[in-house]
């Protein structure tokens, strides 16, 4: 089946569409943009709805990266101009001649979300982009800009406001009430920033506003940098990790049918079979476990990092039946029962006061707390066991003690480091990342979620 | 090619609303291409939000033969495909001692040898079907590979037989919890069908749909605070299951309307773990602290 169906400005309008995936990052196979052909021409292309899923199964394999398709659909196939570019955008909506008082605006917009009516709301983020979020340039043409729109409309005010008006009820309808304004909220924000999009689109043209309107991808967002809707993702994404890097390190089970032969169950078997031994009996082998210790900093410099890191640990420790975490500081303590009830929502504050990190001043120290390590639980290490530090290796200029690591090698299977720090860095400052790197088995770069499955990946 | 039954997306939704599945745009149109195309389906989606029971549904709603393949670790081509009947063959080896080995071989490896797995079936059948993948991200890597095979080309070589070829192709539906990502070579020969918790509107249609007893302004005061809870990071978010549960319990119990007490009585419908619930009940009861900036995001950049 050819998309033969459809003319050629749907093709040209999805090529530039897949294009601008690529460059934000999404892979698209070069198949999948021959199946987003197929599905744009078997759907009804008025429906704008159904194109938009079609393109979506076709080309976004992945839930996390869904969200910039959503933005770089809407630059490509923007809502009512349709899929010729070339159709003048101020036609459909005229500004009004002047804009109106804002408080008259905001009395409006509190009143549409009062009622509940999502079309109307989303109308007056339109509105509100045209008469409160333009900036006219020298030579006359107005751009527009989201800050613009949010310095006349200030959404914590809005949301005062609305709890405000809202009558007084018990705390359950108080509750369900917030989450329906915050809703609303959040979906005017969007849908101002949307309409910004495409008023950029008209003048400048698609190609020129999607380049810089998809930030990095949930997996390429640097730990240090994550925003709360991130975290979100990034918890989600780290399960599937840890489960992957488990069955990674696991010696490669062997099918049950590797295992030795048990000769009396097979006799008792053959009876069946007129004492043929048709259907021998194996012993089923016991999957070797790999073991694993978990070596965390989780210092003030590396905090964003380490909140990373515990959640690590804990989507391993459902993975692995053997794995102790241990965190430091500048003492070293063991933390594997501490969030065995899954709680994540303040497991920084919560290992400051249930676990012992802080020996002297509660900076770094690298070398005390691997010299206490290996002094109290270096019977966590057995042959079979890999040892993962993550940590940026800034030890305040104190001692490295690196024998420790070497040691941990000797009597380990492997250890691996997973460093926050861009390796450009690794050895400048205090940072002793090269000392600790020659003597264990690899230090790696972990900045964002793409680079540790990267690691993972690469532990076959 | 998997034969026609649906006309458009609209078709879809109302086939599958006639077989007692509500679905939303993505679900009906991603429905409709699967079938155009001739694809897997692959549904992506936290537990309890209707995957498995979109399959049946679909498969309901084209008169089809719904197979269905349980996935879990270690599942192999024993399991999923095929696998000669030994016993049988041995049977028939000592029944005719007197026939040369040659004829013996042609006849006990034949189809009446070859127990079919549901893989396999889903080929040979001969009525239309609907092959159900069950959680496929619990297979073993190997196992994944030997899909793709199957996903691809809708054959199955036999080595001691034939190769068999599908001569009508089912209509795939492949689910994941995402326990495990899956490999590219895999989603790339599928249509890729997100499915959240559904929206407030969809939930009440099929709270309404399940539970008909429900008054109108219980199910939306219920499926409200649903999804308030949903919004928490829990350990087991409530499903639409536990959503029906709940609006049955309250009907049970004789409510029409819910505040904090009758919520806090009967939460454990909903949250299943201890923490979850003390997070819930923390949650749903908290006065609305002091309204800030940090609730509502600030624009990005």
């Amino acid at each position: 089946m050819s998309p033969t169906g459809a003319g050629g400005p749907l093709q040209d309008r999805v090529l530039a569409l897949e294009r601008a995936l690529r460059a934000a990052g999404v892979p698209v196979a070069v198949s999948e943009g021959l199946d987003a052909m197929r599905a744009a021409a078997a759907v009804e292309l008025i429906d704008r709805e159904q194109l938009r899923q079609a393109l979506a199964a076709t080309m976004v394999k992945t839930e996390t990266h869904r969200a910039a398709f959503s933005t770089l659909f809407d630059l490509y196939f923007p809502a009512r101009l349709g899929l010729d570019p070339a159709l003048p955008a101020g036609t459909a909506d005229a500004e009004p001649p002047a804009p109106r008082d804002i408080a008259d605006f905001l009395a409006e917009l509190a009143a549409r979300i009062h009622t509940g009516d999502a079309d109307a709301v989303a109308h007056l983020a339109r509105e509100a982009v045209g008469a409160y979020g333009g900036v006219p340039d020298r030579d006359g043409e107005v751009s527009y800009f989201a800050y613009r729109v949010f310095r006349d409309i200030n959404l914590a005010g809005l949301l005062r406001r609305l709890l405000g008006e809202a009558p007084v009820r018990d705390a359950l309808a108080d509750r369900l009430r917030r989450d329906e304004f915050e809703l609303a909220l959040r979906r005017f924000r969007e849908e101002v920033e949307t309409e910004i999009r495409r008023r950029q689109v008209v003048q400048r043209g698609a190609e020129e506003v999607a380049r810089r309107a998809v930030g990095p991808l949930p997996e390429d967002v640097d730990f240090f940098r994550v925003s709360a809707d991130e975290q979100a993702v990034m918890r989600r994404s780290v399960r599937p990790l840890a489960r992957k890097l488990a069955t990674r390190l696991a010696a490669k089970r062997r099918r049950a049918r590797d295992g030795r032969l048990d000769v009396r169950r097979t006799v008792r078997r053959s009876l069946s079979t007129g004492g043929v031994p048709m259907d021998p009996h194996l012993r089923a082998r016991r999957a070797s476990r790999p073991e694993l210790v978990l070596l965390c900093d989780v210092s003030g410099s590396v905090a964003a990092f380490a909140r990373f890191t515990l959640l690590f640990c804990h989507a391993l420790q459902g993975q692995f039946s053997r794995v102790r975490s241990f965190a430091f500081i500048d003492a070293v303590d063991e933390v594997s029962g501490l969030f065995s009830d899954g709680d994540f929502s303040n497991a920084l504050e919560r290992l400051s006061v249930d676990a012992d990190l802080v020996w002297l001043d509660g900076h770094s120290d690298y070398g005390h707390a691997f010299e206490t390590f290996h002094a109290r639980y270096l019977d966590a290490i057995t042959p079979r066991t890999t040892v993962l530090v993550l940590g940026d290796a800034r030890n305040n200029y104190r001692a490295a003690n690196t024998w420790v690591l070497a040691d941990l090698r000797r009597l380990g299977r492997r250890v691996y480091w997973l460093n926050p720090e861009p390796a450009a860095q690794w050895g400048s400052g205090d940072s002793i990342a090269l000392d600790y790197a020659a003597v264990i088995d690899r230090m790696v770069e972990c900045r964002n979620l793409r680079q540790l499955s990267d690691f993972v990946e690469e532990l076959a | 090619m998997t034969e026609a039954v649906f006309t458009g997306p609209a078709d879809v939704a109302a086939r599958l609303e006639a077989a007692g599945y509500l679905s939303d745009p993505a679900i009906a149109t991603i429905t409709y291409l699967a079938e155009r195309l001739g694809k897997p389906v692959l549904v992506e989606g936290p537990a309890g939000v209707g995957k498995t029971e979109l399959a049946k549904a679909v498969a309901t709603a084209r008169g089809a033969q719904l197979l269905r393949l349980q996935c879990y670790e270690g599942v192999d081509e024993a399991k999923a495909l095929y696998e000669w009947n030994y016993s049988k063959q041995l049977l028939r080896i000592q029944a005719d001692r007197e026939r040369t080995w040659d004829q013996t071989h042609d006849d006990i490896f034949g189809r009446d040898y070859l127990l079919e797995r549901p893989l396999l079936r889903a080929i040979t059948s001969d009525v239309p079907t609907v092959l159900l993948i069950d959680e496929v991200d619990k297979v073993d890597f190997e196992f994944e590979a030997l899909l793709l095979e199957v996903l691809s080309d809708f054959q199955v070589t036999i080595p001691e037989m034939a190769t068999v070829v599908a001569t009508r192709r089912p209509f795939v539906v492949l689910t994941s919890n995402n326990t495990r990502e899956l490999s590219e070579a895999l989603k790339r020969r599928c249509l890729y069908l997100y499915l959240d918790y559904p929206d407030l509107e969809r939930e009440k249609a099929i709270v309404a749909a399940r539970v008909p007893e429900v008054p109108a302004q219980l199910a939306d005061a219920l499926v409200r605070v649903v999804r308030s809870l949903r919004s928490l990071e829990l350990k087991k978010s409530p499903s639409i299951a536990e959503t029906l549960d709940w609006a049955r319990t309250l009907l049970e119990l004789g409510y029409d309307s819910i505040d904090e007490g009758v919520a806090a009585s009967t939460i454990t419908v909903l949250l299943k773990h201890r923490t979850d619930v003390e997070k819930g009940l923390a949650h749903l009861a908290a006065p609305a602290p002091a309204p800030g900036s940090r609730s509502v995001p600030p624009p990005r950049r």
